[in-house]
């Protein structure tokens, strides 16, 4: 990865640039790297573990959340996160990453604090609840307030240098992520001209940018595969940069390849087994073979099915791929300081 | 439990709720079709299921209707959020007016992508159902909320955007809200309406206002439509079943969401967790390892010990993660389901998991193998 903050390749004009354009440079020194996947594939996880991974050797990330489920607050096991930017976590060889919770209507009454001076009348408005519904008037404003924020994080700079060498948004789940991220078509639904219409053609430009990647997390199951794939040809149409698919919670497979078919058929071999465990030192009862034998085909099942799944992702994305094991000591803080050393290694 | 609850012809409705991804919709068409081959009339309200379990159980299309699922004596239905919103128009409206209603713009958002839509039309459907009396159990799926609390919360929010209030301040703030709430927020909420209709241009702001008058006759029939709802699932006849998968995440929603069910006097039955791996054979990890150093030649027995010991750690991990839940929640029955391994795709398939959701004694060693389909 580059270290480099500040010197950007020029924007190009959207059409201007093909989509081949837009991801052949190397996804991991993208600025803006937004992580979806579909639900329960760990992507909040995933997306802690890159933040920590990128702020490694001195760096400082942001990591934003934009549901209001507090799902970082969860994974770094903190209290909730206001909305303000804190240190959450240092990293490895120095560096730190940074939290943010973006809430909509918090991002909009920033706006209005900063162009009206609406002064203590802004909290009383959002008690009363008229700021929820002045971003439901349309739905497409919360996402521009939502993506203008992380944007602004993106470009803001200190004594000339950005702030944050990278952002990592923990975006929604695959199945609303295009739709949250084409702020395009989010602007045809509001005004043409004001301060909120000219940050949303910032967030354009960003987006559709090689400064940015869209990371997608998948574990080797048929649905989330399924989903992972449409959520990459959504992104491609709707030129948005696909930067990598990182297979989460990758199992070992002991068995070897040759066996895994016919044990997944249930055909173990177990007078093999027996012998094997006997020769080994171990003289197993009937039944505790039994059991042997029967987790063996469950996970010789599971091997093929994550095989078939696997292939059906290799045949359709040939772009950089990452994978995470499952951690057996569950994903606590330390677990995911060695996922971020793994993406550190393996990127 | 689960037998008990479904044969105990008190309970009319069970509610599975928990985070995305937990097999939440798997585990409603399961209990439903249990409890219908065990003599109830049931129906299950799904929200969004995956294809091929859509196509098990006859819901190629939406129909938001009830239909006999084919060759059990069960009856299925997907929801279709709009149509059951236009519904709703068209039952507390006169044609005109509802027509005039579905046609507005703002409708058009509010029908179709306001956060909250979905849920608050799931439970609505709901109370439907339960008001036909054609069935003695229904079972209900939730949607993939943001969070597991939406549908909760859905009929309040949405109220409170349809009672014209919010509306009316925005598009002539000056009349609006009374005097006390006019010294309260003073100028500052001219400016915040000026700045809203900069922001989202006047046209929807018209929209809106025009959507909320027409709305208005029949905003009271809604609001008691929602409170109704609200009280059948606190009634005795409504089971939650939480549902969680054995990953913090999941189960730390889970335990939000029991939370949140004892707050607001909601009968909970219990958690489900999803997708657990039991160790089959009583051997210990570090032994299973040991000896597969030993195993020399024998690819296949070192091979089977190693995933066992896998397996042994793999079980520790979601022991201790539920663990975690059980100890702050020591009251809430916890029902284990096994993994099965591959695709629920068929009605086989249901009847396998509701056997698991069902069968509390540990697997039998050798038994319970099921190969992939």
């Amino acid at each position: 990865m580059r270290g480099v903050c500040g010197e950007w390749p020029p924007l190009r004009d959207r059409q201007g640039a093909t989509y081949a354009e837009l991801v052949t440079s190397d996804p991991w020194a993208a600025r803006l790297h937004v992580v979806s996947g579909k639900g329960g594939t760990g992507k909040t996880t995933v997306a802690a573990a890159l933040a920590l991974a990128l702020a490694s050797g001195g760096r400082r990330t942001l990591l934003v959340e934009v549901e209001g489920r507090q799902g970082i607050a969860q994974v770094f096991d903190t209290a909730p996160l206001p909305y303000e930017e804190r240190r959450i976590a240092v990293a490895p060889g120095g560096g730190e990453v940074r939290a943010l919770a973006v809430d909509a209507e918090a991002a909009l009454l920033e706006y209005f604090e900063m162009f009206y001076k609406l002064g203590v009348a802004g909290r009383t408005l959002k008690r009363m609840g008229a700021v929820e519904f002045a971003t439901t008037l349309a739905p497409g404003l919360r996402d521009v307030l939502l993506t203008g924020k992380v944007k602004e994080c993106v470009s803001r700079t200190e004594n000339g240098r950005p702030v944050y060498d990278a952002v990592v948004l923990d975006a929604p789940p695959t199945g609303r992520l295009v739709t949250f991220l084409d702020v395009t078509k989010a602007m045809a639904e509001l005004a043409r001209t004001g301060p909120i219409h000219s940050q949303a053609e910032g967030v354009v430009a960003l987006l559709h940018s090689p400064r940015t990647a869209v990371h997608l997390v998948t574990l080797l199951e048929d649905l989330p595969v399924t989903e992972t794939l449409d959520a990459i040809r959504e992104l491609e149409a709707a030129h948005l940069p696909v930067g990598s698919v990182i297979v989460n919670r990758v199992r070992e497979q002991w068995l070897p390849d040759r066996s895994v078919a016919s044990a997944a058929s249930g055909r173990v071999d177990a007078g093999r087994v027996r012998s094997g465990l006997l020769a080994a030192g171990l003289d197993l009862p009937p039944e505790v073979l039994d059991g042997l034998v029967a987790e063996t085909v469950e996970h010789a099942v599971r091997v093929a099915a994550e095989t078939a799944a696997g292939e059906r992702l290799a045949a359709e994305w040939h772009g950089p791929r990452l994978e995470l094991p499952q951690l057996l000591d569950g994903v606590d803080l330390g677990g995911l300081y060695e996922l971020a050393e793994m993406i550190t290694h393996d990127r | 439990m689960i037998d008990e609850m479904l044969a105990d012809p008190r309970t009319r409705i069970v509610v599975c709720c928990g985070s995305g991804g937990v097999g939440k919709t798997t585990t409603s068409a399961a209990l439903a079709l249990r409890a219908a081959e065990r003599g109830r009339r049931v129906v299950v309200l799904t929200i969004d299921p995956a294809r091929r379990l859509a196509q098990a159980l006859g819901l190629d299309e939406l129909s938001n209707e009830p239909a006999p699922v084919e060759g059990v004596p069960l009856d299925a239905m997907m929801l279709d959020m709009r149509r059951t919103f236009d519904e709703m128009v068209y039952a507390h409206s006169t044609p005109e007016r509802a027509a005039k209603i579905i046609d507005n713009p703002f409708y058009k958002t509010i029908s179709s992508s306001f956060s909250g839509t979905q849920e608050y039309m799931a439970m609505e459907k709901l109370g439907q159902l339960c008001a036909r009396g054609e069935w003695d159990l229904i079972v209900v799926d939730t949607p993939p909320s943001r969070s597991a609390l939406d549908f909760l919360d859905a009929p309040q929010r949405m109220s409170r955007f349809l009672d014209g209030r919010m509306i009316r301040l925005l598009s002539s703030p000056a009349r609006a809200g009374g005097k006390g709430l006019r010294k309260l927020v003073g100028a500052g909420f001219g400016l915040f309406a000026k700045g809203v209709s900069t922001i989202i241009g006047g046209q929807l702001l018209t929209d809106a206002s025009a959507f909320v008058s027409a709305f208005d006759t029949m905003f009271g029939g809604f609001r008691e439509r929602a409170t109704k709802t609200y009280e059948l699932l606190r009634s005795e006849g409504t089971a939650f079943l939480v549902v969680a998968a054995p990953e913090p995440d999941a189960l730390r929603e889970a335990a939000y969401f029991v939370d949140r069910l004892a707050g607001e006097d909601m009968p909970l039955a219990g958690l489900v967790l999803n997708r657990t791996h039991p160790v089959l054979a009583p051997l210990s990890a570090a032994r299973a390892r040991t000896a597969a150093e030993n195993a020399g030649s024998s690819r296949l027995a070192a091979a089977v010990l190693r995933l066992h010991a896998d397996r042994v750690d793999l079980a520790e991990r979601e022991d201790r993660l539920l663990a975690r839940f059980t100890g702050a929640h020591p009251a809430v029955p916890v029902v284990k389901v096994p993994v099965v391994a591959g695709d629920i795709s068929d009605l086989a398939g249901l009847r396998e998991v509701g056997d698991r959701l069902a069968d509390q004694a540990p697997p039998a060693a050798g038994g319970r193998v099921r190969s992939l389909r």
